[in-house]
């Protein structure tokens, strides 16, 4: 009969989110449940970014006043940045339990095929992008943490040298002035296309959504998605390197 | 037809394993997979040769006993055909065929093609029935089952426990049948009562052999059955209403 892959139900008695959290079934409904979390942020993040084309107000940048509002958020509320950080923490929680259930989950999968066929598979259904899910997430990491260090924390040498806090506008475009830098933004934002075309389709069956009516809408959603986030992002600093943003 | 056949042969569970060639000539194609396996164990055995042990049963699709990897896809190029169901007019006169058991840590290897697949019994006796008082046989008609369930329960009943959704799946996971077996009786009234406790211990006893469902697909694909996703969605729902149904109010 083989040798357990998993835990077995006895060792995963425990109190129901964590016994929930402790099996595939529910590890695959965090995934989709962070996932839309990402999905939210990113194209939050993309709609809000979409000011760089937007003129000056009274000589200020648009989104140097927009970045000022989002740490501004809820004020007076809530104190400055609280609203900005309780966003950023559930955004980082969603981006652990993501990964983390990514590669536990891997792990359960390679035990469960230890010696893999000798032949080569033809695969029918399985595609490019459902196969390199862990990769396309792995690429999008390294993007973002690249990300973060130039354009948040302004660390050297991933941020430009004029790097300055609060100066988004100035920032953003001495970032994409520089091709490589605007190379690896698309090479990453294709690889969150691929990651989404199959994760925005994926995500249904995680979530039991499945009604014969709409079954065939779920994959033109998933392509419309991925479409969205990869064209949506990848303008903007291709706009910054061909001087339509400057 | 002539073709020539690379076959896994391995003597048991820790034996060292390998592909051997063998060139059968002479075939008809009108016969199936397994009577050509049958012809060339025929040849082995006049040689005296050690034959290619391989499942097999009905040999009309039913039981699912059969089922080996055909160049690289579970039960062959056909789709919705068990391997004992698939005739050799589907191949080109002259072709190379591989031919290799399924590969599972769930589904250990006995001999040659032949695997283990007890760990399927394991998640039906997890949950994979209704408990009546057997008696006397009910009228029929007598609860009443509207068209569309019964149909749906119907299509993963189809469902023959031969295993390929598993050696199928990149991950080796068992996701369509497990959902297929408890979709069956969670659908119908009949298996209401036990509805939750059977989605809870059955995927808890498949996640405890077998890999976990990303959503490729490959499984339904393979299926002889063509069994249908659509039932790994309703055991994902079924899963987190499970652990969070007030079971006090399971009758309702
Ligand atoms: C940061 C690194 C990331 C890694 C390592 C990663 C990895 C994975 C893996 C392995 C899967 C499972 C594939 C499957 O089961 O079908 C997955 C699913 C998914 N990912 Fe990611 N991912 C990452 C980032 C993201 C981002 C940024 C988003 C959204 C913008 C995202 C959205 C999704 C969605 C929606 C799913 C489908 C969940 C499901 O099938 O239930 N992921 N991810
Ligand atoms: S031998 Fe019974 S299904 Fe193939």
């Amino acid at each position: 009969m083989g040798s357990p892959v998993s835990t077995t139900i006895e060792q995963r008695r425990a109190p129901w989110p964590v016994a929930f959290y402790r099996s595939a079934v529910g590890k695959k409904w965090v995934m989709a449940i962070t996932g839309i979390a990402i999905i939210l942020f990113v194209i939050f993040h993309m709609v809000g970014n979409w000011k760089i084309f937007l003129p000056d107000v009274d000589g200020i940048p648009d989104i140097d006043i927009y970045a000022e509002a989002l740490r501004e958020l809820l004020v007076p509320f809530l104190p400055e940045h609280v609203a900005l950080w309780i966003l950023r923490t559930g955004l980082i929680v969603a981006f652990l339990f993501h990964i983390h259930a990514a590669y536990s989950l891997t792990l359960m999968n390679h035990r469960a095929r230890p010696e893999d066929y000798q032949g080569p598979r033809t695969y029918i259904a399985a595609n490019y992008a459902s196969r390199t899910m862990r990769w396309s997430g792995v690429i999008f990491l390294a993007f973002l943490l690249f990300h973060l260090a130039d354009l948040t924390w302004g660390i050297q040498p991933m941020a430009p040298e004029t790097w300055a806090r609060g100066e988004v506008y100035a920032n953003f475009v001495a970032t994409f002035s520089r091709a490589p830098v605007v190379f690896f933004y698309i090479v990453a934002m294709v690889a969150l296309g691929i990651h989404l075309y199959h994760g925005a389709w994926s995500m249904f069956q995680s979530l039991g959504i499945n009604h014969p009516r709409f079954n065939h809408l779920r994959r033109w959603f998933a392509i419309a998605l991925a479409a969205l986030v990869t064209v949506g992002n990848a303008i903007m600093p291709l706009a910054v390197l061909f001087g339509f943003v400057e | 037809m002539n073709i020539t056949l690379q076959i896994w042969r391995q003597d048991g569970p820790d034996r060292p394993g390998g592909f051997k060639v063998y060139e059968v000539d002479g075939i008809s194609a009108e016969m199936s997979f397994l009577e050509m396996l049958d012809a060339l164990n025929e040849r082995l055995a006049n040689q005296g040769d050690e034959p290619v042990a391989f499942d097999h049963d009905c040999r009309e699709g039913i039981c699912g006993a059969c089922g080996v990897m055909i160049d690289g896809q579970a039960h062959g190029p056909q789709l919705g055909t068990a391997t004992c169901q698939l005739h050799m007019r589907k191949f080109e006169n002259g072709a190379t065929i591989t031919v290799e058991p399924w590969r599972a840590a769930g589904f250990p290897l006995i001999k040659d093609l032949v695997v283990d697949r007890s760990a399927f019994d394991r998640i039906i006796e997890a949950g994979g029935y209704i408990t009546v008082d057997t008696g006397s046989a009910p009228d029929a008609n007598l609860t009443p089952v509207p068209k569309p369930v019964a149909d749906t329960a119907f299509d993963a009943a189809a469902c023959i426990g031969c295993g390929a959704c598993v050696a199928a799946c990149p991950n080796g996971a068992a996701n369509l049948f497990t959902a297929a077996k408890i979709s069956h009786l969670n659908l119908l009234p009949q298996g209401q009562a036990e509805r939750w406790t059977r989605t809870e211990n059955m995927v808890e006893v498949m996640e405890e052999y077998f890999g976990s469902c990303t959503n490729h697909g490959e499984c339904e694909k393979a299926c002889p059955k063509s069994i249908s996703i659509d039932f790994i969605a309703m055991m994902n729902s079924d899963y987190l209403r499970a652990k969070l149904k007030n079971r006090r109010l399971v009758a309702q």
